[in-house]
């Protein structure tokens, strides 16, 4: 698909920097590996130096981190119930790696590994398998009802069932699609628009330019919207995990 | 389109899980017991000032309300020392009265006395008086007088007074 050399899909090539083999297995460091481990040095970074200080009144990265912690310790505690604390490290994990991939794919000529379906896709499984685990390990097999909605007459469980179960085994590639088609529909918007202004040069390329600093505005509020999407319905989802009963 | 390139999917997943899991250890081992710690510490803080605060207070209160007590207390004896006062003065005023009263009384008993005797005294002289003028005139009229009856007669005139 890709031919031509300014393809607006150009963007999301892999390229292999260091080149791995492990049994056969293509496991090179590619554009992508290393923007994952520069999100999750930067996330690192953010979090440790800003509670570096350990002041009682907060500074402002300090604020920054203990804000983050609380409005995710919220999220769960709002959406799965007090029993979801003891998922918050692997949530809080999640809302960062998503967040800071996302915001630094938002850097010219960086690489976005969120904008890749297989990891939106990982991250969407393995959250879909481990709320899975821990609905059967919690309830037993009492984890059916979730998809038995209560106070429903007997005939509707004909068609309702096959739809909830239907929808439970949606629920991975509907949270992988998200994420993955904001960020690649974002990010080709925005090459699509850089385009422009370049083809349509200096006298006409101020108009899709004004657009395109729009737009810069909006993807970085995407970027954070989807990260926070992704952990509250994997919130939700581990709710349903905990409590199945509609 | 890249993202269905499926011979780059096995390095993508071996990297998103490797860097997935130090991510979370860093954080689940460093940052989060870091900022819970901090985020306790503050909560701890502020309910142990909050307490202080609370512990002050009653001190104030307790101190206030002994104020209070002292106060009060202070003014019963003030009250009972003034009662006390009081009587004792009455008492002493009333003792200073009665023994003026008793002078005065005793006095006017000798001043009654007194007057008593001089009016006797002068009530004799005067019969003497009498007596004397009465013989004088006697005397002259009739050129010879009798001492006896002429005091028979003046006494007998002063018994009818």
């Amino acid at each position: 698909m890709a031919a031509g050399g300014h393809s607006p899909l150009e963007q999301f090539e892999i390229k292999q920097l260091i080149p791995l083999n492990a049994g056969g297995i293509d496991i090179s460091f590619t554009n992508s590996a290393l923007w994952m481990v520069i999100a999750i040095a930067a996330a690192t970074l953010l979090l440790t130096l800003g509670m570096r200080g350990r002041a009682m009144v907060p500074g402002r990265l300090q604020s920054v981190a203990e804000i983050s912690y609380e409005f995710i310790a919220n999220m769960i505690r709002d959406n799965a119930g007090s029993g979801g604390k003891p998922y918050f490290p692997f949530l809080f994990t999640l809302f960062f790696f998503i967040l800071f991939c996302n915001l630094l794919g938002m850097i010219p000529y960086s690489f976005t590994p969120t904008s890749h379906i297989i990891v939106t896709f990982g991250m969407a499984f393995i959250v879909f398998i481990g709320v899975t685990i821990i609905g059967f390990a919690k309830n037993g097999l009492g984890f059916i009802r979730l998809f038995v909605p209560s106070g429903v007459p007997i005939p509707l469980l004909f068609i309702l069932v096959p739809i909830e179960i239907i929808s439970y085994f949606v629920r991975p590639i509907s949270l992988s699609l998200r994420l993955f088609a904001n960020m690649m529909a974002g990010h080709t918007m925005l090459k699509v628009f850089g385009g422009f202004v370049i083809s349509l040069g200096f006298v006409a390329g101020w108009a899709p330019l004004a657009f395109l600093v729009a737009l810069t505005g909006l993807e970085i509020g995407i970027a954070m919207l989807q990260a926070y999407v992704f952990t509250i319905l994997s919130c939700l989802y581990l709710h349903d995990a905990l409590h199945p009963g509609h | 389109m890249p993202q269905l390139a499926a011979e780059t999917f096995a390095s993508q997943l071996i990297w998103l899980a490797i860097t997935f899991v130090v991510l979370y250890l860093i954080m689940s081992r460093v940052v989060i017991p870091r900022i819970g710690g901090i985020l306790e510490d503050r909560e701890a803080r502020i309910r142990g000032d909050l307490d202080k605060a609370e512990e002050l207070k009653a001190d104030a209160d307790e101190a206030m309300a002994e104020y209070e007590s002292r106060l009060a207390s202070a003014r019963t004896s003030a009250n009972e020392i003034i009662g006390e006062m009081k009587a004792t003065m009455a008492a002493e005023t009333e003792k200073r009265r009665q023994e003026i009263d008793a002078e005065l009384s005793k006095r006017q008993a000798e001043a009654e006395t007194k007057i008593a005797e001089q009016r006797d005294s002068a009530l004799e002289s005067l019969d003497e008086v009498a007596t004397r003028a009465t013989a004088a005139l006697v005397e002259r009229l009739s050129g010879s007088a009798d001492q006896d009856r002429v005091a028979k007669a003046v006494a007998s005139v002063g018994e009818g007074r």
